[in-house]
């Protein structure tokens, strides 16, 4: 192994992990304040919140559990529901695995357990720059799953030992970095009619099933705006096909 | 006792649902239309979760010059539009998004 092989490694696992830092900001004050509830709304032990970040390890389901917890509702219940929060993390497999088909378990499965919203998001704006797959796109991956693994339960360790410092994170706006990156990953993908129909059908399902519980409107709206993108390509497809068609020349001229 | 539970069975089902799709789908033979249909994926499900956010602000939903993540979203969905270019858009974005609070905070 040659010296430039390690360094285009280490090259992609920094760059995976510069590209992950505003994630990381916007993952931040929710970091703080599942710690914080964890220990004290939903009454986990330390180790009990440590858990949820350490082997749980998805955001919006860790924060469901915990409010179902303290709530009283019984495991089996907040086990299902998390399973349907997650549910699009198969979405994000599905559409990442035949860029890793080369990869052995060694890494499908740490990339497979650290698979988040933001990581998926940074390794399809990286791949959106280039056309072809990168050669050490797998330790791109792996630097930005692991910045996000560190950063989170960091987080959720300041928020169980100091959450009660911390009672207005949520107003601070950090989320907002989270918000803004996804925009910047989206907007330039938007480059045909079809994709402008699948984020238009997106934002407005969004939106009309925002109230669905345990963030199943996240989940429909998704559903309907992938449909909505095919069907959409199908629909131009198909009428090129017509126009290629009515444009030759037709020679059996009849009737006029 | 009961924590530990709870936290192998979310572990379990979270795992469950990431690990397999990333693992087996590349192994298997998808149609021509299921990679069609893969490709609107990140579209789908980052708007999804964006438009919603930017839009409700403690599940209320608002329309107003007063919601800073809307007004600052589309500034910097126009940013990306105008350059293509990602960290133009966060730096951007993440700019106008503190200064313009700060300016709401002023006239409140």
């Amino acid at each position: 192994m040659t010296d430039s092989f390690f360094t285009t490694r280490r090259t992609s696992f920094v760059a995976g992990m510069r590209d992950t830092i505003p994630m990381v900001v916007g993952a931040t004050p929710f970091g703080i304040i599942f710690g914080a509830f964890a220990v004290t709304e939903a009454g986990l032990s330390f180790w009990g919140a440590m858990g949820f970040s350490l082997f749980v390890f998805a955001g919006s389901a860790q924060f469901i559990g915990a409010t179902l917890l303290a709530q009283g509702t019984g495991i089996g219940v907040i086990v299902l529901t998390t399973f349907i929060v997650n549910v699009r993390h198969a979405l994000y497999g599905a559409s990442l695995a035949p860029y890793m088909k080369h990869l052995t378990q060694r890494w499908l499965l740490p990339l497979g357990f650290w698979l988040t919203d933001e990581t998926y998001a940074t390794v399809v704006g990286n791949w959106s720059k280039s056309k072809e797959p990168q050669p050490n796109m797998e330790w791109y991956h792996f630097g930005s799953s692991i910045l996000m693994y560190v950063n989170w339960n960091f987080w959720t360790l300041v928020g169980v030992l100091f959450g009660s410092r911390f009672e207005n994170a949520a107003q601070w706006g950090l989320d907002f970095a989270m918000i803004v990156t996804f925009t910047g990953i989206v907007v330039p993908l938007l480059v045909n009619r079809p994709m402008v129909v699948c984020a238009v059908v997106a934002g407005v399902a969004g939106v009309a099933f925002n109230g669905l519980d345990n963030n199943l409107g996240l989940l429909v709206a998704s559903v309907l705006a992938i449909a909505a993108g095919y069907l959409a390509e199908e629909y131009t497809r198909r009428n090129e096909n017509n126009r290629l068609q009515s444009n030759t020349p037709i020679t059996d001229a009849g009737g006029e | 006792m009961e924590e530990l539970w709870l936290i192998l069975g979310m572990t379990a089902v979270t795992f469950g649902v990431r690990y397999p799709s990333l693992a087996l789908v590349g192994r298997m033979q998808l149609s021509d239309g299921v990679i069609r249909a893969l490709r609107y994926v990140p579209v789908a499900v980052l708007t999804a979760i964006i438009v919603p956010y930017m839009l409700f602000r403690d599940e209320v939903f608002v329309i107003s010059y007063t919601n800073s993540y809307l007004v600052a979203g589309i500034v910097a969905a126009l940013v990306s539009w105008r350059s293509k270019n990602l960290l133009l858009t966060i730096g951007a974005g993440l700019v106008f998004f503190f200064a313009y609070r700060m300016l709401l905070g002023f006239i409140a």
